[in-house]
């Protein structure tokens, strides 16, 4: 993302958008100014700013007047008065960030299908996560903080370790050099982004010891992370194998996403990706 | 819809807020969902939804490229509905929001008797969502916990920034963005309802529930965390 510096007025309403808090006013050139190193490419200036299209020199004009006089404009702080943001043609490595950043991003470039997981949202479909099983979906970054790739191979390495297989259609994996190690490509490891997710499951006995793994190994990296385990209900709608083993962790479960088991299987046959047989899926 | 699941706060500060979202499976049920996915946009409707939405145009509030300087001094804050189901040219995730629990468990009903075939999710405490399948009648497939956030928490804005800025689960509203709307709503600058349209509007797929920030701003208003 660039700012056209012909264009910016300085009102400084981007700097307080920016998820990353990249965006600032250079007290030298006295424009709007991107950290590019901390800029993970997410277009929330972009595409979230409203626009106006007003004429930068007399809008610097009345605020350098208001300024004088000490006065305050208290214009909408969701404007971009001049339409200054201007998106850019993204080149690897960089374009991972947005990738993983802006979830209207496109991704032919990449070959990565954004952030997204299916965690056991389609679960009724796809059966990705069968009954004795556990899904976890570990995210890196998010809310506010983001994450340097290089940071989470530490944790993809301990989990190859513990023999541990990735999600193949999560677009982390796709990252991977070797899924075997959890290696990651050597020329993405100085990127930042938003935040990533890997996803992983494992049988449920595996749970605490997968959890305690998580532990270990967050402590090594300078961000946040957000735990979400997924799995199935008995015939009766139930849950009462993985909620009673987080509980035992010291686990209080405020929140969590129920999959309402209706969908089914409406494309025709010859529709369904290889290696998925229908008898799978519900 | 990936992170509606990690929005912050205790079960109980989530009583005002129920999401509801269909989404087609590549390959399984994605042909001619189209269609469906406007449906059950439609159906939302009658039981008052705080905002609907999808991953590809965004929610009822949405940015103007082209907004015109009197919008300065007046804008219009009111939701399109409309523009969203409308709006919605490709299969992807929709998601109604609700402020109440009768409302998502009405709703929740009629996305069953529908039959649409495409996976329904609710994100919710978890209490509120299986007491939203008991009175629908549904068996839960399938459930997701949100354990929290962990690691280098001391990282984090305090809570009430948390429970706003979380509710784009794409991490679209920034916390400095809140705190600027907390204290604008402080000073006096705006009224919380104005406040919520500013951060709703930055969220890329519809899923922030004004009604639960207005009552955030409203606490934040007389005690900052």
């Amino acid at each position: 993302m660039k700012i056209n510096p012909d264009k910016c007025v300085a009102c400084g309403n981007c700097t307080y958008v920016c998820p990353m808090g990249a965006i600032y006013v250079d007290p030298v050139i006295k424009r709007a100014t991107i950290n590019r190193d901390e800029c993970v490419e997410c277009y929330a200036c972009y595409n979230g700013l409203s626009t106006e299209h007003l004429n930068p020199s007399a809008v610097r004009t009345i605020r350098k007047f208001f300024q004088m006089g000490r006065l305050r404009f208290d214009p909408e702080p969701d404007v971009c008065p001049t339409a200054a943001f201007e998106p850019e043609e993204l080149q690897w490595p960089r374009v991972v960030r947005r990738a993983f950043s802006d979830p209207r991003a496109t991704h032919e470039s990449t070959g990565v299908q954004g952030r997204g997981t299916e965690e056991v949202k389609t679960n009724d479909v796809t059966n990705r996560v069968r009954q004795g099983e556990v899904g976890f979906t570990i995210e890196f970054g998010r809310p506010g903080i983001g994450v340097w790739l290089r940071d989470i191979q530490k944790m993809t390495w301990a989990l190859a370790e513990a023999g541990v297989a990735f999600e193949k259609r999560n677009p982390f994996t796709l990252l991977m050099t070797d899924v075997a190690t959890g290696t990651l490509r050597d020329d993405v490891l100085d990127e930042k982004v938003m935040s990533a997710i890997v996803e992983i499951k494992v049988g449920v006995e595996r749970t605490e010891e997968i959890i305690q793994l998580v532990h270990r190994i967050e402590k090594e990296v300078a961000t946040v992370v957000s735990l979400g385990v997924g799995t199935r209900c008995d015939d009766n709608g139930e849950e009462k194998i993985v909620a009673p083993i987080l509980a035992r962790l010291g686990y209080k479960i405020e929140r969590a996403k129920t999959n309402m088991g209706l969908g089914r299987i409406t494309n025709p046959v010859e529709n369904k990706p290889k290696g998925e047989p229908v008898s799978q899926t519900r | 819809m990936t992170n509606t699941l990690h929005r912050y706060g205790s079960a109980e500060s989530f009583d005002d807020d129920y999401i509801v979202f269909a989404t087609p499976s590549n390959g399984k049920n994605d042909i001619d969902s189209l269609p469906k996915l406007k449906k059950f946009l439609e159906m939302s409707l009658p039981f008052q939804p705080v905002n609907i939405g999808d991953p590809v145009h965004g929610g009822a509030l949405r940015p103007s490229k082209d907004l015109h300087t009197s919008a300065n001094w007046k804008r219009d804050m009111t939701p399109n509905f409309r523009a969203v189901i409308d709006g919605l040219t490709e299969p992807a995730s929709v998601v109604a929001i609700f402020d109440n629990q009768p409302a998502a468990e009405q709703f929740l009903k009629l996305a069953a008797e529908a039959d649409l075939g495409l996976s329904v999710n609710m994100s919710a405490s978890v209490e509120g969502a299986v007491e939203c399948c008991r009175f629908a009648g549904i068996t839960r497939h399938s459930v997701g916990y949100s354990l929290g956030f962990e690691g280098s928490t001391e990282k984090l804005p305090n809570t009430q920034l948390l429970a706003l800025s979380t509710m784009c689960g794409h991490g679209m509203i920034s916390s400095s963005l809140a705190k600027k709307m907390i204290d604008w709503v402080k000073e006096g600058r705006r009224t919380p309802d104005e406040a919520v349209t500013y951060m709703a509007r930055f969220c890329s797929c519809g899923v922030f529930n004004p009604v639960r920030a207005r009552r955030i701003l409203e606490e934040a208003r007389m005690k900052m965390e």
